[in-house]
Parts: C-alpha cells; structure tokens; sequence
C-alpha cells in the first residue's frame, strides 16, 4: 500500500507539475496538428482532406515519439541537475517502482499527443472500418518503447541540453529509417537492417495493419518485438540507472 | 553491536578511481545522541553521509542502521531515515504545503495523515503564511528550514543532516540548532556533518573530526578538549603591570609556568590543578590586587586544528564561503 501511495503521487506530481503545463498541453496539440497540414500540403500539392486516413499511422506514431522521448529525457535531467530527483532516489521505494511512476507520466502523455491528429482527423475524414483495439494497443507499446529511449537518454545526460541533442540524435534517424516517409523497400540496401533494429519500426507497421489493413508484417509478429524491445530497453536502463545514478 | 548503537559504520572506504574519497572509517553512534562530523571542504563528509542514506555504493566496508544491513538493504534502512542534504531539495514548482505533502507520500503516509502533520510543521517552523507560496519565492533561510520539515515529516528514527546551517542567516541557524536539540529530546538521533565548529561544540553529544577520508579524532567534547589540554591555565588580570612579578611567581609556585601577556595579565600554567587561593594571597602580599581570575579550556577548534593540520585563518575563509551563518 505504502509503495503505490508513492508510486501515485510521483506520477500525479509529474503530470501536474509537467504535462499539465500549458506549454506543453500547447506543444501536445500543435506539435501534431503542424504535422498533419505539412504532410496534407506535402502529398497531394493541395489540401486533400480525405488523404488524412493514409497518414494517420505515421502522424501518430511521430506524436507519440516526440511526446515521450522529449518530456521524459527533459524533466528527468532537470530534476537531477535541481537534485529534487535524489528526493526520489532516498525514497523507501525500489527503483523500479519510482522509474516506473516517472514512465507512466509520460506513456500517458505520449498516448494522448497521439489521439490528436486521430481527433483532427475524424472532422475530415471516414475513419469507420479501424481496428480501434489493435491502434489502442500500438500506441500504448510505441509509447512504452518511446518512453523507455526517453529514459536511456535521461540516465545519460547530466544538462537538459544534451538531452535534447541525444534525443534528435536517435529521433530524426528513426523518423526516415522507419517505414513513416519513405517505404522501407525503398531504402538503400545497406540501411535496411537498421530499419528493422529500430521499434518504432515495428509500432508503424501494426498502426498500417489496424487503420489502412497494409502491413509489411505480422501484428502479432509486430506485438511480440515491441514487447521485447519494451524487455531489452527496460533492462538496459535499470543496468545503467543503478551505475549511473548511485555512484 | 552495542544494542545502544543505532549506527555502525565499519571500515567504509569509497574510492573513484585512483582517488580515496574515504579511507576505511569506524564509528557507531547511540540511539538518541547527536553525532557531529567535521571536517573541512573535501574531507569526505558528504561522500560519508551519502554512502549512509544510499545515495553512494561504498567500495568496502559496512554500515549497519538500527540492524539493518544499510548497504544490502537500502531501500529498508531508507524507511527509518529523514535526509536534509546540504543543498534544498525541494520542487520549485510546487508550494510549501504541497512540498510537505508529497514527501510524506513518498514515505508511504496517507492523505489525512500527510496533510495534518504537513500543517503542523509549518507552523512549527513559523512557516504557515508561507506554505501557500510556491518553494522558488522562499528565501534561503526559509528553504532550508521547509527542506529540515521535508526530512521529518515521517518522524524518523535517524535524521542525517548535511551542513544544515550553511550560507543561512543567524537566526534561522539558531532556530535550527534549537529544533535538533528538541528533536534529540524527543528520541531522534541525529548525524549531523558540518565545518561550522561552533555548532557541533553547542549540540553535539560526540563528534567525530574527518581530514583526508580518515576519522583523525572522535569523541565527547570534553573526551576532545583533554586530547589537547596540558594540564591547567589560568589567566590572571591585575591592576597594575604583572610581568615584572613573572620570575618571582614561578620561583613561588614551583611547577607552574608563566607566562606574560598585555593588559597587565599573565597567565598560570601546570601540569596539575592551580589553587587560587595561595596565589592570590601571594599578590596581595605584593600589594597588587588581582580583579580578574579565568581558567583557560582549549576550545574545540583548537582540537581541530591540532587534529587535521588545518589553520585557523583557512578554517575562516572556509566558514566565509559557506555563507553568514554565526
């Protein structure tokens, strides 16, 4: 009981404190919206509304990206370097448990920047016929997966400005090597494997299968990769939380 | 362990790399004293504290906390400590009484109970106007006194205290010192590190000097003055000038050198106790009255600086940079 007390309030702090702010419920909204007109304008020279359906996978899983990866990255290297993070650290609480109240606030932000062009959308566009459990379940494991890179880069960077860099660094890359531009079979031979390396990857394909019916591979295929990646990421971060974070 | 003992430390050594932040430091600390650590900037006190409370791995040793293995099982050792670092802590965003609230969750406590006591430790610590203000709008000594609440506010056993009077003004500091002494009354034990000699010589119980990563002396205060105490001095002021009386005095009092000082004083010492009565008649019998009789203690930086080697003069320039405390 006394865990999930604590547990509660570190993910009610963070989203009161971080993703309540008005900046970033503005950065939730416009962020996506600016993406959905650019590509609109991009693809057909002119305003296609209908065309929305095609690009709400990529939209999606670009809001979701950006969302996690910056808040978490961010808020946790400027509570380290306030030192209201060691408030956390000295918690009767494992690590795990605090790590993972700091994860949900920013999964749930992920998940909702994610609905955003899906809202925008529906005002233009059909979106009848959508597997509506497996998006819901795409997003959810995008924003883990998302989240769990926000949180490799947290443990790295000591200034919030070099959690931002680390975070462009792996985000645009991913951004053309996914599948969200350009199709995959259309990249260089050589970059190809590092397609498939990258989950997001992954979390695209299973949005295409759910929204469009197009998919490259299996969404239970898809499923089973986020959750490893989702295994791998979790380990290699709790790895360097107990090296980096207790000196 | 002594079951008095609420603390043990044994042989904690910490060292990054080449450079031995600790060098295989030993103490215990009795349920219900305040255990001061002094040492200057450097010395190993935070690295100590922190390798405590779980915030460093020590490279060896143990520390063991009201029988908990504090180095295998940091998380249960954590559940008895309040922790006020040395640098506030606190979240800039969010009011006192929030602050308060949040810790005491952290600790497990439930709403009720958090926010009870939260309304009582500002107004413990006159802080209830503020506790509606948001943390960034205190001022230092504000700060440090909300941080103090924070790190109490589940009524630890064991409260660890870095530097809790540095770089705050005088009045909060005395405030701080006269909480620790009402906290010691009421069970709490206390570790306290500082380089503020002053403080540890008015609340400590024992105090334990740091210098270089290794423990150079521990001790009661009084266990601490004898360390450097030859014998007995007394400071004798009169109305007229004592120094050519000086010879004449030690010829008198064999056993006891003098030594001649300004403002007509010269001062007394032996290695055994000095009886006043004799001397004073003696001078009186010179015809010289005697209106000042003061036996002379070591004080407490005088053991510091006999102990670690470090000057007075850099011991005040280190007290300068902490802040205006004193």
């Amino acid at each position: 009981m006394k865990t999930w007390i604590a547990f509660w309030n570190i993910l009610k702090k963070d989203i009161q404190n971080y993703y309540l702010k008005p900046p970033n419920i503005s950065w939730g909204i416009i962020f996506p919206l600016s993406w959905t007109l650019m590509q609109m304008i991009r693809s057909s020279g002119g305003m296609n509304l209908s065309d929305i359906r095609e690009m709400l996978p990529g939209l999606m899983a670009m809001s979701v990206l950006f969302g996690t990866t910056s808040m978490l990255a961010v808020t946790i290297t400027f509570e380290r370097k306030g030192r209201s993070f060691d408030r956390l650290l000295l918690a009767p609480i494992s690590l795990d448990i605090m790590v993972a109240a700091k994860l949900s606030g920013a999964i749930l932000f992920g998940f909702f920047n994610a609905f955003v062009p899906v809202i925008f959308a529906a005002f233009f566009a059909d979106l009848s016929g959508i597997n509506w459990g497996a998006v819901l379940l795409a997003v959810f494991l995008i924003a883990v997966t998302s989240t769990l890179l926000g949180l490799m880069i947290a443990v790295s960077a000591k200034e919030v400005f070099e959690a931002q860099t680390f975070s462009n660094f792996f985000r645009f890359p991913m951004l053309f090597l996914c599948g969200l531009f350009l199709p995959i079979s259309s990249l260089p031979i050589f970059l190809r494997p590092l397609s498939y390396l990258l989950p997001l990857t992954y979390g695209t394909d299973l949005l295409s299968g759910s929204i469009l019916g197009t998919s490259i591979l299996s969404s239970v295929l898809c499923v089973l990769l986020l959750l490893a990646f989702t295994a791998a990421l979790f380990i290699f971060c709790q790895y360097n939380i107990r090296k980096k974070w207790i000196l | 362990m002594n079951t008095m003992d609420i603390v043990t430390v044994t042989n904690l050594s910490k060292h990054y790399g080449d450079f031995i932040a600790v060098n295989g430091i030993s103490f215990s600390i009795r349920r219900g004293e305040i255990f001061g650590f002094l040492g200057p900037n450097g010395a190993g006190k935070t690295t100590t504290i922190n390798m405590m409370i779980g915030l460093a791995r020590p490279s060896s040793g143990s520390i063991l906390i009201d029988g908990i293995d504090g180095v295998k099982n940091v998380k249960k050792a954590q559940s008895i400590m309040g922790i006020v670092p040395d640098e506030s802590n606190l979240y800039d965003e969010m009011d006192g009484f929030e602050n308060l609230c949040f810790c005491g969750a952290l600790y497990g406590m439930r709403k009720a109970t958090r926010e009870t006591r939260a309304k009582e430790l500002l107004e413990q610590f006159g802080l209830t106007q503020a506790g509606k203000r948001p943390f960034k709008a205190y001022s230092k000594g504000m700060r440090r006194k909300l941080t103090i609440a924070a790190g109490i506010i589940h009524k630890p056993e064991m409260l660890f205290l870095d530097e809790p009077t540095t770089g705050i003004d005088v009045e909060s500091a005395r405030q701080i010192r006269q909480l620790l002494l009402e906290l010691k009354q009421g069970g709490t034990t206390v570790f306290i590190t500082t380089h503020y000699i002053e403080d540890a010589e008015r609340i400590c119980d024992k105090i334990a000097f740091i210098a270089g990563g290794s423990i150079v002396a521990s001790g009661t205060v009084p266990e601490l003055m004898e360390s450097v105490s030859h014998g007995h001095t007394i400071r004798l002021a009169a109305d007229t000038d004592l120094e050519p009386f000086a010879e004449e005095l030690q010829a008198h009092f064999s056993g006891c050198t003098v030594e001649t000082g300004t403002d007509h004083a010269v001062t007394l010492i032996s290695e055994k106790r000095i009886a006043l009565s004799p001397v004073l008649q003696y001078l009186d019998g010179q015809g010289i009255s005697v209106f000042e009789a003061k036996e002379l203690r070591p004080s407490l930086e005088d053991v510091f600086v006999k102990v670690t080697g470090i000057e007075a003069a850099k011991l005040k320039k280190e007290k300068e940079k902490g802040g205006v405390a004193k």
